[in-house]
């Protein structure tokens, strides 16, 4: 297959398929089916990309021809690959899951159509090589995950909504902002060609306002302290699959631009933005997870959880050592997959407790045995402990943080993955273990649309964490390209030759 | 004159945030349009001012004259400006539908979703933290 192809497929699948299930309107029986396909079509191509990344380097298409600086170029490289890779392994078990649990409302509001098209953004933003194009991926996905709330047309839903678009409209209108004051001082958009024009620059006003306004903006996006106020109020009313597509997906993209933006333009955080940026991946951190453990709802408690897990990888930009950065790149995909698997496993939990509140559930174990382990495994991976994952993640982040002399940043990490454990038992405890309160109505058989994809999720992290080697290597490799551009740039710069 | 056209950008935008702080959703919904507005205005002041031809190539050339004006933050401010109408429109709607919902347009009193699951006692103005 032709690297052009390889290389656009994972956006234009979903395209195809958004477009497919609107013309379907008026038939999600159909548009479920379109749905699964075109997910399945996409974890395959993404791990075909995936394949082509690692044997070839960086992959690069030019679309219309048009070579860089001047085209778009969509952009390839170990990370971005390993991103869309996760990103659409979360996608395909919530696309299967999706067969349960969504409100009729929902289905006819436009629910798949909407799904696919959350995909397009975020697919789109992990591969974009042009900072403009990234503010219009960033867009796509805003869109569609403002839609993915409004269409149960409920209260709660549209209260979270409209925290959540006021908050993140503001958010991507600074980021433009920022861009505008980027391409004022570099007078360009391609990222390896900013990479190469942006540090011989030198420090203008210009420039350092577009520093701050992407920490600004992307902080918003990435959840990150004092900006994350947005998150837990919008992810705990949804259904569990779009909490799961959100939690997973779209605070990561967030810290992808930022990986991305921080590392090829201002050559890492140094100075006092480094200083910033430390101190908001350590204040985020502990804030998420002391935060959690009060919530007395298990996906309010799962929210708080996903914000401290974005510390960890602002962790990896605060350090900008290649070692910081390929463990906050193992961390990314860890955590795409583990916090697309404990949102699914709550909404299991919610059906088969009738409630998700952890004060009116509990003694699941005598029914749920499976689900009980399965739950344990999720949440082990979440705390960091091994077999999973999360042990390797969260290992590697922070012996990186002890190696880049940041040790009281390590530190913080560690009591963090203490207090996570924590609230982990706690779910744990309250779900299964404690007996059920008077009268609680306990669903027996659950759907196996809904065990299956999240016990797939799991399993991977458990294969993630028993088989670390592959995916430490590239992760390396991630870290490395993003602290040494050079490979990004020569082949960007370098294809339209 | 790039002054003037900053501080006019300096002014649209400064009331686009006043408008962001307050309650009103609807007014919420008014400051993001002005803000996206003076941003697009900031795109065109990124592809500088002055006096310049229309960025038309001529007969018989193969690039842009001389003094001819930056193409680029043309297309930049066309495609922001198609993202912003979109977005505001979907703002708009959104905001009419919360509003429909909750029966408010304070922000304030939009509390159904903070309050579900919230574990501690609703209502409480001090910030007590009393445990159910």
């Amino acid at each position: 297959m032709s690297t052009d192809l390889l290389v656009i497929l994972p956006i234009i699948l979903p395209l195809t398929m958004a477009g497919f299930c609107a013309v379907f309107w008026l038939r999600p029986g159909w548009q479920r089916w379109i749905t699964v396909t075109g997910m399945t079509l996409m974890a395959a191509a993404a791990f075909a990309l995936l394949a082509g990344v690692l044997s070839q380097g960086v992959m690069v298409s030019q679309p219309g021809n048009w070579a860089a600086p001047f085209g778009i170029a969509i952009v390839a490289d170990p990370l971005s690959a390993l991103a869309v890779a996760a990103a659409s392994l979360v996608a395909l078990a919530a696309s299967v899951y999706a067969f349960r649990g969504v409100s009729e409302n929902a289905l006819h509001g436009g629910f798949f159509p909407l799904f696919c098209g959350l995909m397009v953004g975020v697919n789109g933003a992990f591969l974009t090589g042009d900072i403009f194009n990234l503010y219009v991926w960033f867009e796509v996905l805003l869109v569609c995950a403002i839609g993915l709330l409004v269409v149960h047309r409920d209260g709660v839903n549209l209260d979270a909504a409209v925290k959540y678009a006021a908050l993140n409209l503001f958010g991507t209108t600074m980021f433009l902002t920022a861009v505008a004051f980027l391409y004022g001082a570099a007078g360009t958009l391609n990222f390896a060609d900013l990479a190469r024009v942006v540090p011989e620059l030198g420090a203008s006003a210009g420039l350092t306002f577009a520093l701050v306004l992407f920490l600004l903006s992307l902080g918003v996006k990435a959840a990150a302290f004092p900006l994350f106020f947005w998150l837990p109020i919008a992810y705990h009313t949804t259904p569990p699959v779009v909490s799961a597509l959100f939690g997973a997906l779209l605070t990561k993209v967030g810290i992808y631009a930022a990986f991305r933006i921080f590392m090829l333009l201002f050559e890492g955080t140094t100075g006092l933005v480094g200083e910033i940026v430390v101190w908001m991946a350590a204040i985020t951190m502990i804030t998420g997870a002391i935060a959690a453990l009060v919530q007395t709802d298990l996906r309010r408690m799962l929210a708080f959880l996903i914000v401290s897990g974005m510390g960890y990888l602002m962790m990896g930009l605060a350090l900008s050592t290649p070692e910081g950065l390929g463990a906050a790149s193992f961390y990314l995909i860890h955590d795409i997959i583990v916090k697309g698997a404990v949102f699914l496993l709550a909404g299991v939990i919610a059906v088969a407790a009738g409630s998700s509140d952890l004060t009116k559930i509990g003694g699941l174990i005598r029914t749920h045995p499976v689900l009980a382990v399965i739950f344990l495994g999720a949440g082990l991976s979440l705390a960091g402990l091994p077999p999973f994952s999360g042990f390797w993640a969260k290992v590697l982040v922070a012996d990186a943080a002890f190696d880049g002399a940041r040790p009281v940043l390590g530190g913080i990490a560690l009591g963090t993955g203490l207090v996570s454990l924590l609230c982990v038992v706690k779910i744990w405890m309250e779900a299964f273990w404690k007996t059920g309160p008077e009268g609680m109505r306990v669903t027996a058989r659950l759907p196996l649309v809904m065990m299956v994809p999240a016990t797939a999720l799991v399993l991977v992290s458990l294969a993630i964490g028993l088989y670390a080697d592959p995916l430490m290597d590239m992760a390396a490799r991630a870290g490395a390209g993003l602290a040494d551009p050079s490979a990004y740039i020569e082949a960007v710069m370098g294809a339209g030759e | 004159m790039t002054l003037l056209y900053a501080l006019s950008v300096a002014a649209i935008m400064a009331a686009g945030v006043y408008l962001m702080m307050d309650r009103n959703i609807i007014r919420i919904v008014l400051g993001t349009a002005l803000i996206a507005t003076g941003v697009n205005l900031v795109i065109f002041l990124a592809g500088r001012l002055g006096p310049t031809a229309p960025a038309i190539i001529e007969t018989g050339a193969y690039t842009l004259g001389e003094d001819a004006a930056n193409p680029l933050p043309q297309a930049l401010v066309l495609t922001a400006i198609v993202i912003g109408f979109a977005l505001l429109a979907l703002a708009a709607i959104v905001a009419y539908e919360a509003t429909r919902a909750l029966g408010t347009v304070n922000a304030d009193e939009m509390i159904a979703a903070r309050e579900e699951g919230n574990p501690f006692e609703p209502a409480s103005r001090e910030g007590s933290s009393a445990r159910k």
